[in-house]
């Protein structure tokens, strides 16, 4: 569980915070604090379908189910078959 | 009853002098838009009163009188002098949704400057173009937006200052880099505004087109005149209002109805500079009582998605006038927002090009679900037969939506490019590049754009722009854009990629294109979905065939594929 949260906190840091920029922290607001907006959420998105090959629906892809690292991981535990 | 009172009797010898004289203004006197949603505010006796119910990322709020705002942009238009900026310079605003973004267009506009607003998520070649386009002198931005204007920075010899809002001192200021803190600078009391004149230039709104660059559309100081009355007739903006208006200044409505309208009619207004949450939304909604709501048909969308159990939790009685720009706002939502907000939101339309409300929905007017409304009074619109450019004499016929020129907010040119822009005017009318038909009723009812621009989101983006952003990518060969249809944006951007030989189609590669575009041009260009292709389909002279693309996307039919080159 460790590991996903890091791999997911250095992808968000990497890709969405602009270089210089303060990094964001594992509860720290994404798409309601302006981080990703709802059209780079579709990256974001992507990114962890590929990672843990897992398919999340779109009605389950909401801002609030994305809008921190530790609440994409709990997305990604959800969808990810043991 | 609502403030426009009877469409019909509004129309009837409609002149535009009815907004003049509630502005005090005559032909031929000083006009600037500055002073308008300010200083007049203030001589008005409404000094102490809130202009600006200010919320940000981390609980952060600001709470700004009029007096506070005239005050603030008296300081920036100074320190803006006192920089060498002269009036007629293009000084670009480059911020989130923060108050020196409002304040700064006051500011720039003061002092005689024409403000260029750009959307803050833009990427650095995307911000180049329109920098280098428009020879921007000076743009003000944050420190985490510097960056991006750093890598651009050697080609833009026309760009004497950047100026950082919140600099902390943590690291240097770079080549051309000042700051500025509104809270440090010593407040300017009393400030001149420049003496603007009706035709005087005073923004610079980008917008994109199916071929070319993104096109400098510039406005005057005179189009103050039909956003203010558009603002206060349709939107019904009356004295003791608390006016919502979700769109960002870097697109025209933020800067018509986010800031000239409301502050000219010496209204409160409310902005909220974080990302899109239904809960946060309604939240924000019933902590200032907004009776007045101007949002898009995607975030309505997005809060439909969202459900109609959670409106429960919240006190949303203040809501009094719903309205959408940006795109068609379909029928559903307005059902929706009947049934929960108990109304209707009412769409409007316009273009960065009209620079206010063309044809809309008004409050009081039987509303037909999914219908674009009618004419604002002293706007002739009609829809025109594509052959004869002449308007159709019966009801019914889809045709092209155009506009008798010379309304107030009106475009002057587009920056450097007048051939364009005349080439916008056909047999006497002002060409949108949409298309509608008109009802036995007079209603408008839109049918989809002429050309092949991308609207998604309500925000215009070129497929053109992202195709010469794809080819950069060192694997794509080639590539097509089209729209391709979403529920909740109505369109996203699609891409077909050919590939070099050496690279192979992949999820990753998917995922590394997609994200290479979002940096390089914005979120909004970024494609949503990529389809890896052996080759495009061509005509006999080589010209890539997008409308059979797109027409594959949207389920229509292909047509006439005669010239297609065969394999």
């Amino acid at each position: 569980m460790d590991e996903l949260k890091d791999v997911i906190l250095k992808y968000v840091n990497a890709e969405y915070v602009e270089e210089g920029g303060d990094p964001v922290g594992f509860d720290t607001p994404l798409i309601s604090g302006g981080i990703v907006d709802s059209f780079s959420m579709v990256s974001l998105k992507r990114f962890i379908e590929n990672k843990y090959k897992i398919s999340i629906p779109d009605d389950q892809a909401t801002p609030e189910a994305f809008d921190s690292v530790d609440k994409i991981v709990v997305l990604v535990r959800r969808f990810t078959k043991t | 009853m609502a403030n426009i009172g009877s469409y019909e009797e509004r129309v009837n010898g409609f002149d535009w002098s009815v907004s003049e004289k509630e502005l005090g203004y005559k032909p031929g006197d000083i006009i600037n838009i500055g002073w308008y949603c300010s200083d007049r505010i203030c001589r008005q006796g409404k000094a102490d009163k809130i202009a600006l119910h200010w919320e940000g990322l981390g609980g952060a709020e600001k709470h700004l009188t009029y007096n506070d705002i005239r005050r603030a942009s008296n300081t920036i238009a100074a320190f803006l002098q006192s920089l060498g900026q002269a009036p007629g310079d293009r000084i670009c605003l480059f911020m989130d949704r923060v108050p020196e973004l409002y304040l700064g267009v006051l500011g720039v506009l003061k002092m005689g400057g024409i403000g260029q607003p750009l959307y803050s998520a833009f990427g650095d070649e995307s911000l180049y173009v329109r920098l280098e386009n428009a020879e921007t002198s000076a743009i003000i931005t944050q420190r985490k937006h510097a960056l991006k204007v750093r890598k651009i920075l050697d080609k833009l010899p026309h760009l004497k200052h950047i100026i950082i809002v919140d600099h902390d001192g943590k690291s240097p200021l770079r080549d051309r880099e000042v700051a500025f803190s509104l809270e440090k600078a010593a407040p300017v009391e009393d400030f001149d505004s420049y003496p603007t004149t009706a035709e005087s230039p005073s923004l610079l709104h980008y917008t994109s087109g199916t071929t070319g660059q993104p096109k400098g559309v510039k406005h005057v100081h005179y189009s103050l005149i039909s956003q203010y009355l558009t603002a206060k007739w349709v939107l019904d903006i009356r004295e003791d209002d608390i006016f919502w208006c979700t769109a960002d200044p870097g697109w025209v409505t933020g800067t018509s109805y986010g800031l000239i309208g409301p502050w000219s009619l010496g209204v409160t207004q409310c902005v909220l500079d974080g990302g899109f949450s239904a809960e946060a939304w309604y939240k924000f909604i019933e902590k200032y009582r907004i009776s007045n709501w101007y949002s898009a048909p995607t975030a309505i969308r997005s809060l439909m998605k969202a459900g109609d159990k959670i409106i429960k939790n919240f006190d949303l009685s203040s809501l009094r006038n719903l309205a959408s720009v940006g795109e068609p706002l379909n029928s559903e939502a307005v059902v929706w927002s009947e049934k929960v907000f108990g109304k209707a939101f009412l769409d409007t339309y316009f273009q960065t090009e009209t620079g206010s409300i063309m044809i809309t929905n008004f409050p009081g007017m039987k509303i037909k679900p999914g219908s674009m409304g009618k004419p604002f009074p002293g706007i002739t619109a009609t829809v025109l037969d594509p052959k004869a450019y002449e308007p159709y004499p019966e009801t019914g016929k889809i045709g092209l939506i155009a506009i008798r020129p010379g309304w107030p907010a009106m475009m002057r040119t587009y920056w450097n490019n007048e051939e364009t822009y005349q080439k916008k005017f056909k047999n006497g009318w002002y060409m949108t590049g949409d298309r509608a038909s008109i009802d036995k009723e007079g209603y408008f009812w839109f049918v989809g754009r002429d050309d092949d621009i991308i609207n998604t989101g309500g925000h215009l983006v070129s497929p053109f722009e992202v195709e010469s952003a794809l080819i950069e990518h060192p694997a794509v060969a080639e590539s097509a854009v089209v729209s391709k249809p979403d529920p909740i944006n109505m369109e996203v951007v699609k891409a077909f990629v050919s590939l070099k030989p050496g690279f192979t189609a992949s999820a990753d590669l998917d995922l590394e294109i997609m994200n290479f575009i979002r940096k390089k041009l914005s979120p909004l260009a970024m494609p949503q979905a990529i389809e890896f292709v052996e080759s495009l389909p061509k005509t006999r002279s080589g010209k890539i065939m997008r409308r059979i693309l797109k027409a594959k996307e949207w389920g229509e039919e292909i047509g006439d594929t005669s010239t297609l080159e065969n394999d």
